[in-house]
């Protein structure tokens, strides 16, 4: 089961996700270690697999590094649920198979520590904590098959081919 | 209905006739940017999916930037990983330390950058070449593989948003200002996945340097692109610039186009401005904010290290003493080359002054005058977030090359417009 961490806070940036210092290798374990280290020193310690990311606004901000993606990935950190998000890391997350999901109200109708479920396909959070259903607007088809494919080169890759 | 000059550059890319925001489109790419952070990784994606092509040798762009000179062993082997695949692949345009410069102000002034293109780089502020006439954003290390492999990369076409700079900038008020303006009017996403097109009056007094400062931060707005339209300012700069292909094809904005919203600054009226921690769109009016102590100046980055940037900061510090630690920071061997030749090495030195070969350095916390915690930075790059600079408990405070000079000078944020 996987649970949420709510940061309540908009701007969440590509610095925060991972700093520049670490910036100097693009090691997926390496970079895992420091991820969210200037917003939340213990989010490495209490990240479990599959737990997700809850916040604000604009999600990413800041950076191109694709590096905030990959530390992500390397916490082993389910999806980011944040009201929105900034446009190349958006980008990123699908480029890297990574769920970016867009809900208005993310952290008001989810606490910190809640149980989640997410189903990506059909674009429902089920908050099991709170006994709630939660609709999202799932991706478009286009970014679900990039996903699914495992990211863009290997989507680009079983296209060339078919 | 029109279009607008995005969609008219997009447009043609995809081979299309007409294109609408909000329309998924494959665009062919005319220039693609590589640097030392996001390419090595792109490179191992590449080699581990078995795909060896390079789409076109002649329109990637490599420098290493960020790390450059190697601050590091690890950021050394990431450019050695860059260095052994621009010469494997034999990139034609790679500048390799000595020739390398900050990437966003290198590939303009090496004549990479023309009107009408489609230019992609694994940077944010790839932006920055939107001053030109072209449409560039920034992309990831995924994208940047796909691009480097197939030579075109899907993208939504954005909604414009109409910036009309009115009025004239009064003296000590610059470009730099003026986008930290438009960016505390917005916020820092208020422009997200949005096109970010400037025109008006005062961006005819503007050189392309200066211009070049405000499409670089677009980003910091969210914004997907920033642009501006081609004139004689722009032609005059090509003409110097552009060494081997010369010709390019000039986009306009129809006067039908349709934009999200317009948004109108009246330049005469700013002053200088500085954008307090920790968001680029924290802008205050010096008047508001003059007196805070600082502990380190920084002139340089892709934002304000071209050498107008230097000759306005020289021209302060001109048989002046810093008061702080204040580096300086030519963005390019060329930029190094013609500050040296004009003396303001010798101004800078006077003033004591650090020099710093072209690279990123500091602006992104990578190295050559790192901030401790408690810290506080005048800088003229173009992010302020939390630990941009160094410690997560140090501040950086976003200013115009004439504004951080000043400030070197007393210590402390003061209105550069006494020291002209
Ligand atoms: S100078 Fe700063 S903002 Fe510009 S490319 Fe380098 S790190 Fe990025």
């Amino acid at each position: 089961m996987a649970k949420a961490h709510v940061y309540k806070r908009d701007h969440i940036n590509t610095d925060e996700i991972i700093p520049a210092r670490y910036l100097n290798t693009d090691n997926m374990a390496e970079l895992a270690a420091h991820c969210m280290e200037d917003l939340d020193t213990n989010f490495v310690k209490k990240c479990k697999p599959g737990d997700c990311i809850v916040a604000g606004d604009d999600f990413g901000c800041g950076s191109s590094r694709e590096h905030a993606v990959w530390a992500l990935q390397g916490a082993k950190v389910g999806a980011v649920i944040a009201k929105n998000f900034a446009r190349i890391f958006y980008r990123n997350c699908i480029n890297c198979g990574f769920y970016p999901i867009e809900l208005a109200n993310a952290t008001e109708v989810i606490n910190d520590g809640d149980e989640i479920e997410v189903d990506y396909k059909k674009g429902v959070i089920n908050n099991k904590t709170q006994n709630k259903e939660i609709k999202f607007k799932p991706l478009p088809d286009f970014a679900i098959e990039i996903i699914n494919d495992g990211g863009l080169l290997e989507h680009i890759q079983k296209r060339t081919a078919d | 209905m029109g279009m607008t000059i995005t969609e008219k550059i997009l447009a043609a890319a995809a081979g299309k006739s007409k294109v609408e925001p909000g329309d998924l489109i494959d665009a062919k790419v005319d220039c693609i940017m590589c640097h030392d952070v996001t390419t090595p990784a792109a490179i191992s994606m590449l080699k581990e999916k078995g795909i060896d092509k390079v789409f076109d040798k002649e329109k990637i762009v490599v420098t290493p930037d960020h790390f450059q000179p190697a601050k590091d062993i690890k950021s050394a082997e990431l450019h050695k990983r860059l260095d052994t695949w621009a010469r494997e692949k034999g990139i034609r345009y790679y500048y390799p330390l000595g020739k390398a410069g900050v990437c966003h102000a290198l590939l303009p002034e090496q004549g990479h950058i023309r009107p009408g293109e489609v230019i992609v780089g694994g940077d944010s502020h790839t932006c920055t070449y939107g001053a030109l006439a072209a449409f560039s954003t920034g992309i990831g290390s995924t994208d940047l593989a796909a691009a480097i492999a197939t030579g075109t990369l899907w993208f939504r076409v954005p909604e414009s948003i109409k910036f009309v700079l009115n009025g004239k900038l009064g003296k000590g008020v610059y470009s730099k200002d003026v986008i930290l303006a438009v960016i505390a009017k917005i916020g820092t996403d208020g422009a997200l996945y949005k096109a970010m097109e400037f025109v008006g009056p005062a961006l005819k007094e503007m050189s392309m340097e200066a211009r070049m400062t405000i499409t670089n931060m677009a980003i910091e707005a969210g914004g997907k692109n920033g642009i501006i339209g081609f004139d004689e300012i722009t032609k005059k700069y090509l003409d110097e610039h552009l060494k081997d292909k010369k010709e390019y094809k000039v986009y306009e904005s129809d006067k039908d186009a349709k934009y999200e919203q317009t948004i109108e600054i009246d330049c005469s009226k700013l002053e200088p401005i500085v954008a307090l921690p920790h968001l680029p769109s924290g802008g205050q009016p010096i008047s508001k904010c003059a007196g805070i102590k600082m502990d380190q100046a920084y002139i340089g980055s892709c934002t304000n290290g071209r050498i107008e940037d230097l000759r306005i900061a020289a021209e302060i510090l001109r048989g002046k003493k810093v008061a702080i630690r204040t580096i300086i920071v030519p963005a390019t061997p060329v930029i190094w080359k013609q500050a040296k030749d004009e003396g303001l090495f010798d101004v800078f030195y006077e003033a004591d002054c650090v020099i710093s070969a072209p690279t990123c350095g500091a602006c992104l916390g990578g190295f050559m005058g790192i901030l401790a915690a408690g810290e506080k930075c005048v800088s003229t790059t173009n992010r302020n977030f939390v630990g941009r600079m160094g410690s997560p408990k140090s501040e950086v405070y976003l200013a115009s090359p004439a504004t951080a000079a000043a400030s070197a000078i007393e210590g402390k944020l003061v209105d550069p417009r006494k020291y002209l």
